[in-house]
């Protein structure tokens, strides 16, 4: 029953996925792009927490660790490069 | 152990269903602004729901239990906020139709996005640090 589970929502995440790469190649704004990238990171998120438990292991939490501190630095320092025209002061 | 099963593959749906109710907010709404709602709440509240499926999971039916996603959860609900205020800040300093909108802040200094130098200059810990 939960690899049922795990297949549906890898298919779920994959269609979200895709929404958010129409928003990545067709935001109008710059910050439009910016936000779809961090939202692309956590869906990556979700789709390694998914194989983790489809796979019956616990090796990817750690990657889902360093995608979720990789992606926020990200997004923050692209912020903050629009904000400040620097991004370390 | 059906039943936990049960409630682990109902959490691991619902977690992917609201990423992709965020991903389709993302795509769908006209505005920045608006856009920011689907995947700031609803994507926290998914990997959130898809966190406690594989805790519960490798409590239950593994039988160790493991601390790393409550670390993920932690880590996403603390910056979860911090992304979506620094995406704000910088798109009111960028549109000049939301500049004019903004209300008056009703103290002597602007909007900290609008002035930084003032508003660092007057700000609580330049001046602690400054003032000797």
């Amino acid at each position: 029953m939960i690899d049922i589970a795990c297949i549906i929502a890898t298919a779920t995440i994959a269609v979200a996925s895709l929404l958010t790469l129409y928003r990545l190649t067709r935001g109008p704004g710059v910050l439009d792009r910016i936000l779809a990238l961090d939202t692309l990171v956590i869906n990556t998120i979700g789709l390694i927490v998914v194989i983790g438990l489809w796979f019956r292991t616990t090796m990817y939490f750690e990657t889902a660790l360093l995608f979720a501190m990789v992606g926020f630095v990200t997004t923050v320092a692209l912020c903050k490069y629009l904000l400040r025209g620097n991004i370390i002061e | 152990m059906v039943i936990v099963e049960v409630v682990i593959s109902l959490l691991v749906l619902v977690g992917s269903f609201f990423l992709f109710v965020g991903s389709l907010g993302l795509a769908k709404l006209p505005d920045l602004m608006r856009r920011l709602h689907g995947p700031t709440k609803a994507t926290t509240l998914g990997i959130g729901s898809m966190l406690i499926a594989s805790m519960l999971y490798f409590w239950a039916v593994e039988g160790n239990p493991s601390i790393h996603e409550l670390l993920i959860t932690l880590f996403l609900f603390l910056t979860a906020p911090v992304t979506a205020q620094m995406i704000a800040k910088a798109h009111i300093l960028r549109e000049t139709r939301e500049r004019k909108a903004l209300p008056d802040t009703g103290r002597s200094v602007g909007w900290a996005t609008l002035d930084p130098a003032e508003a660092d200059e007057r700000s609580e810990v330049t001046r602690t640090i400054s003032t000797p």
